[in-house]
């Protein structure tokens, strides 16, 4: 059996079972939507499992499932070398959101990262310690920081509400996903001209650890067929 | 396993050279508090290093490197001058796949010496040398003061020159300073449309203040965007003399006399100049083969930033490892980590790991 992991709930699911099925893939869930249980129609030898969006890396990573619809943005942040866990199938074209640095609007000599390192090197001799970026982006946000050569900041963590660590005077900036800035500007905020850390939308990837075995192999072979896909290399 | 056990035997070989030679051998602890390790290096720390959680003293990280507990120790009661060694393992993250392990023994030797700065690295460097002779490794060396200095005498404005001293450990965005402070990359549009803005004496849009950065802060730095924009940019001879001096790679007496040659348009790095040329003497005398040994200009540029005077490595032929061994001069952190005080500070570190792979010294 291929197991397909896809998110269980909200918006990303239905517009996921809406995507395999205008590619003649229906996948639907069984008996109530209480229940965690999917079902398929269209191809052979496949399986659905609904898990969290936010698991799916995880479960791709260890090889639990074959494939997964989750956010690119989740397989770069929670996967070291992702390239090297995951196959990248598929750009599915919905769950679009950027990942940006935004910083107080009231600050009209930071639009640049070039900026934001120089204002954290000042900002760093003023107050003794390195300017806080609150996200829960942790490793694309360094990676990108590093890349660009900024320093002297550091990285806080935020799980929720990051917009209003600005204001509550526990972050001097963020680093968050938006699709169209509202949460942003509401707060006062404005994102880096050059601040676009990545533009994520839903994957389906495929998981080189998982067990490629003959019936595996069959099934995905009549699984890209029916979607439309290029065949990709698991090893 | 056989690899750790190998080390080990090659560790104790250091350590007793290394006593032989008028060390202490000191201990540290692998728990170390993340705070000074993160004020030190900033975040890029938290991607080399392995990050706890303590239930009592908060986040701690597995040592990444013995220099700052075995500075700190000295810092705290440490007599004049002194010699430190120390082995043990100590710990770095691989984000990717690679021959680099992820737990590894250091050897390690630090001299804390006042009087004769130049005498002290030639000690480290040619006990070094001594020691991996067996292995046929390459030595190259190197002087960030001759970097910092060059920087320091450029003749353009001091926050300009700060910016480009923050930024010597990453060459990138070194260099996109460089370019526009030469004026060789456009001034980027909202830049150039704050600094018309300002130029008319108006302010920018405002917007509700927020944040802890006060509205003095910002001003400060718009204060000093004018200042850059009315200020002409660093020549185009001195950039290509800067860039001329980074790019330097040769034998130590010719890298020398090429800096000669550099310093007479360059004043500012003869008083560097002359400790690298007595360097080069106390190394001779202590034998090492001076006409051969390599010189590079921007060694040890892409390494953690604390050293700040001279710094060297030796590799073996094999490409992909590590160095064998590295090390160099960190004045300034024995500042920071001081507490008022400071002591100039030389040492470096061995892999024995490593080294056992290369056949041993046994």
């Amino acid at each position: 059996m291929l197991k397909l992991g896809v998110p269980s709930k909200g918006r990303l699911m239905e517009q996921c079972f809406d995507w395999f099925g205008t590619r003649g893939v229906k996948l639907s869930r069984a008996g109530s939507d209480r229940e965690y249980a999917g079902a398929v129609e269209g191809v052979d030898g496949l399986e659905l499992v609904l898990l969290s969006a936010g698991e799916i890396p995880r479960e791709l990573a260890a090889g639990r499932i074959h494939l997964g619809v989750t956010g690119s943005d989740l397989v770069r942040e929670k996967l070291a070398d992702w390239p090297s866990q995951v196959a990248e199938l598929a750009p599915m074209g919905f769950g679009h959101a950027d990942l940006i640095i935004a910083v107080p609007a009231c600050w009209p000599d930071v639009d640049t990262l070039d900026d934001l390192d120089a204002a954290a090197a000042a900002f760093r001799r003023a107050h003794g310690f390195r300017l806080r970026i609150a996200t829960k982006y942790h490793r694309l946000v360094r990676e990108f920081l590093t890349q660009h050569g900024v320093a002297d900041y550091q990285l806080v963590d935020s799980q929720g509400a990051t917009e209003g660590t600005v204001k509550n005077l526990t972050a001097e900036a963020v680093a968050d996903i938006t699709s169209s800035g509202e949460t942003l500007r509401a707060n006062h905020l404005k994102i880096l001209s050059d601040g676009l850390v990545h533009q994520s939308q839903a994957t389906l990837y495929a998981a080189r650890g998982a067990d490629w075995g003959q019936d595996a192999r069959v099934a995905l072979a009549g699984l890209t067929e029916r979607l439309g896909l290029t065949p990709c290399a698991l090893s | 396993m056989a690899e750790k056990a190998a080390a080990r035997v090659e560790a104790a070989r250091l350590v007793a050279a290394f006593r032989a030679a008028g060390a202490v051998e000191v201990e540290a602890d692998i728990l170390q508090p993340a705070e000074v390790l993160l004020d030190l290096y900033g975040e890029d720390i938290r991607a080399r290093a392995y990050v706890t959680a303590d239930p009592l003293r908060g986040e701690m990280m597995l040592r990444p490197d013995f220099t700052v507990p075995v500075v700190q120790m000295h810092m705290a009661d440490g007599a004049e001058p002194a010699r430190y060694c120390y082995a043990g393992e100590v710990f770095r993250k691989q984000e990717r796949p690679s021959a680099r392990r992820a737990e590894y023994v250091q050897v390690g030797y630090e001299v804390f010496e006042r009087d004769n700065p130049v005498a002290a690295d030639a000690e480290v460097f040619a006990l070094f040398a001594r020691l991996l002779a067996p292995l046929g490794l390459r030595a190259a060396t190197g002087d960030i003061a001759i970097l910092t200095a060059a920087v320091r005498g450029l003749r353009t404005l001091e926050s300009r020159k700060a910016a480009l001293l923050r930024h010597i450990w990453r060459p990138r965005r070194f260099t996109q300073l460089l370019d526009r402070f030469g004026g060789r990359a456009p001034v980027p549009p909202s830049r150039a449309a704050l600094i018309k803005v300002l130029a008319q004496g108006a302010r920018p849009a405002p917007a509700p203040h927020l944040g802890l950065r006060s509205a003095a802060e910002i001003s400060a730095r718009l204060a000093a965007l004018a200042e850059d924009a009315a200020a002409a940019p660093i020549s185009a001879e001195e950039v290509a003399r800067l860039e001329d001096l980074l790019n330097l790679e040769a034998p130590g007496p010719a890298a020398l006399a090429h800096l000669r040659d550099l310093a007479r348009d360059m004043p500012a790095i003869v008083p560097a100049v002359d400790r690298m040329e007595a360097r080069l003497d106390a190394l001779a005398r202590a034998g090492i083969d001076v006409g051969t040994l390599a010189f590079e200009a921007s060694h040890g540029r892409t390494t953690l930033e604390y050293y700040d005077g001279f710094v060297f490595s030796f590799h073996s032929a094999e490409a992909g490892l590590p160095p064998v061994a590295s090390g160099g001069r960190y004045d300034a952190l024995t500042e920071v980590l001081g507490q008022g005080r400071s002591i100039p500070a030389v040492g470096g570190i061995i892999r024995p790991g490593l080294v056992a792979d290369l056949g041993g010294l046994g």
